[in-house]
């Protein structure tokens, strides 16, 4: 099957001589949710703004949806739809009009493109505010706008650069709902994210890129599993001051006076509580420690930084 | 794109450009309207009445197809310039580099839409000076046809103007430094028949003498310069312009990183 995006052998040298990008490779299949992860500076809009064509690539091949950017750029625009990280609508413009004026650009007739435009606007609860000059939004409309921009025309390819940056966790729950709804539909989504929770809520597939290379590109569960310690935090009836030796086991005292034990894959946590019982204390509640993925990112970043 | 969606793409474009001048009408229709009106009392009514004739008529008769073309030059222009730089300052520009609008397509919309306020303040202009002499015109054909090539011209430099602008002092430059001068010295207040041997020799070398003169040929059948010279002047610049500035448009110049 044609894959949504492929990208081959990319490479970027800005005009300075930075290298934004050296010689990457990756694909992202249709339908998928896919993740692209790494610190500032790591070449993640680079890759977005190549991708969108407001970046002239060095060297290197994008095709999406089987549609060359050197050759088949008018189709390969056709199937994608882009949410940059900053706004970058006309402040003076009105809601409803910027919706409008983006389908034009597409070629869609101004009868269809308003049907569309007050679907989405309805869709992600911007229809009260159509008539609004975009300046007169709130952050999280404004980023909402940039998505209801993004999906006029319909694209098959959806991609988005820190969307919910700035955005209350109300709306970003309810943001996710929604990209979960239109990836579900068939639209196949690449975002990038600084909220690893992000990825780890949304995405089934994951790259982690840092200075301009991949580090890793697979399944969120295979990454995951890559991981061969689980950390469990232990709420306690008491603060403790000192840290107790529990043989066998990596323990540490957190800043509630708790405990963080790390606990090999596959071993029993029973035995934990085994050596636990001779304690005056007892553990009143256990949860594992969320974030998994961010442990990761930053071992693989750090590791990649020390290479 | 087929044609269809060509056209509905170009007329976003344009639509948008109109609705954007005509939005803020106090900036952009009224200056020229008050300014062009002080003209014709200071230059054509109080002093004009002491110069006497110039080039066969009356000063005031001789001024207004001038200060019709430099109204029409300075907005055409100036729309392009504000706009497309605006576009690039709030990087809504993006919303045209992501999609599949050629960049022809891009190029002509904003040109006519430059066009549209270049003839819509010129069209204010011609109106206003009806109230301070009678306008006949001799050319229909060539009063029309110089005034809109001469409209595409200058929205096509504001454009280029605006793809190389990397602040806003940069589009104003231009326009003081270079557009206004030409202007005031392409024939718009006196004929070059006035000046000594030498500096009508140099006067020849403004683009915009051409411009006024042919325009001036189209309402009162009289000119300073060849008009065969004026179109082969004016659609020949057009056809360089339109063309660096699409060879820009490709390139990304000032757009795309």
């Amino acid at each position: 099957m044609i894959k949504a995006l492929e990208i081959s052998k990319l490479s970027k040298i800005y005009a300075g001589g930075h290298q934004a990008l050296n010689d990457i490779s990756f694909s992202v299949e249709q339908g998928d949710f896919f993740a692209l992860l790494g610190p500032n500076g790591a070449g993640k809009s680079t890759i977005l703004g190549i991708v969108s064509s407001l970046v002239n690539k060095t060297s290197g091949q994008v095709n999406i949806f089987g549609y060359d950017l050197d050759k088949d750029l008018v189709k390969a625009k056709t199937c994608l739809g882009v949410v940059p990280q900053e706004f970058n609508f006309n402040q003076f413009e009105k809601v409803g009009d910027i919706l409008i004026t983006q389908a034009g650009y597409y070629g869609i007739p101004a009868k269809v493109a308003k049907e569309k435009c007050d679907f989405y606007l309805k869709k992600l609860g911007l229809w009260e505010k159509r008539d609004v000059p975009s300046r007169m939004l709130s952050g999280g409309m404004k980023r909402r706008l940039m998505i209801a921009r993004a999906l006029v025309h319909e694209p098959k390819l959806l991609i988005l650069d820190e969307p919910t940056a700035g955005v209350d966790i109300e709306l970003r729950r309810s943001m996710w709902e929604f990209l979960k709804e239109i990836n579900a539909q068939g639209t196949t989504i690449i975002l990038t994210t600084h909220y690893l929770e992000e990825a780890e809520a949304l995405c089934r597939n994951i790259a982690i890129i840092n200075q301009g290379s991949i580090l890793e590109n697979t399944s969120k569960k295979l990454l995951l599993q890559s991981m061969n310690i689980e950390t469990f935090i232990l709420e306690l009836d008491r603060s403790l001051d000192q840290l107790p030796e529990v043989e066998g086991f990596e323990v540490r005292l957190n800043e509630d006076g708790g405990l963080e034990v790390d606990i090999n894959k596959g071993d029993n946590i029973n035995q934990l509580f085994e050596k636990l019982k001779p304690f005056d204390w007892s553990v009143i509640s256990i949860r594992s420690r969320s974030n998994r993925l961010e442990e990761l990112f930053l071992d693989l970043v750090q590791a990649g930084n020390q290479a | 794109m087929t044609i269809q969606q060509l056209w509905v793409a170009f007329s976003t474009i344009f639509v948008k450009e109109i609705r954007r001048f005509t939005r803020i009408w106090v900036q952009t229709l009224l200056p020229p309207a008050i300014m062009m009106a002080l003209y014709f009392v200071i230059f054509g009514n109080l002093i004009g009445s002491r110069i006497g004739n110039m080039g066969g008529f009356d000063y005031m008769e001789f001024i207004v197809p001038g200060l019709i073309m430099m109204s029409v030059i300075t907005n055409s222009y100036g729309n392009v310039v504000s706009s497309f730089f605006g576009m690039k300052f709030q990087h809504s520009i993006e919303e045209i580099l992501v999609s599949p609008v050629p960049n022809w397509v891009v190029l002509l919309g904003y040109v006519m839409g430059g066009v549209g306020r270049g003839l819509a303040v010129g069209f204010i202009v011609t109106l206003l000076s009806l109230g301070f002499t009678d306008l006949s015109i001799d050319h229909i054909w060539v009063t029309i046809s110089v005034v809109f090539l001469t409209a595409v011209l200058f929205s096509i430099a504001g454009l280029i103007n605006a793809i190389f602008a990397t602040k806003f002092d940069d589009i104003s430059i231009v326009p003081t430094f270079v557009l206004t001068p030409l202007t005031y010295l392409g024939g718009v207040f006196y004929s070059i028949s006035l000046l000594p041997e030498f500096w009508q020799m140099v006067s020849q070398l403004n683009p915009i003498l051409y411009m006024v003169n042919a325009f001036r040929y189209g309402i009162l059948g009289v000119s300073d310069v060849d008009i065969t010279h004026s179109y082969l002047m004016i659609i020949g610049f057009i056809v360089l312009g339109f063309s660096y500035s699409l060879h820009l448009l490709n390139k990304g110049q000032g757009i795309r990183t």
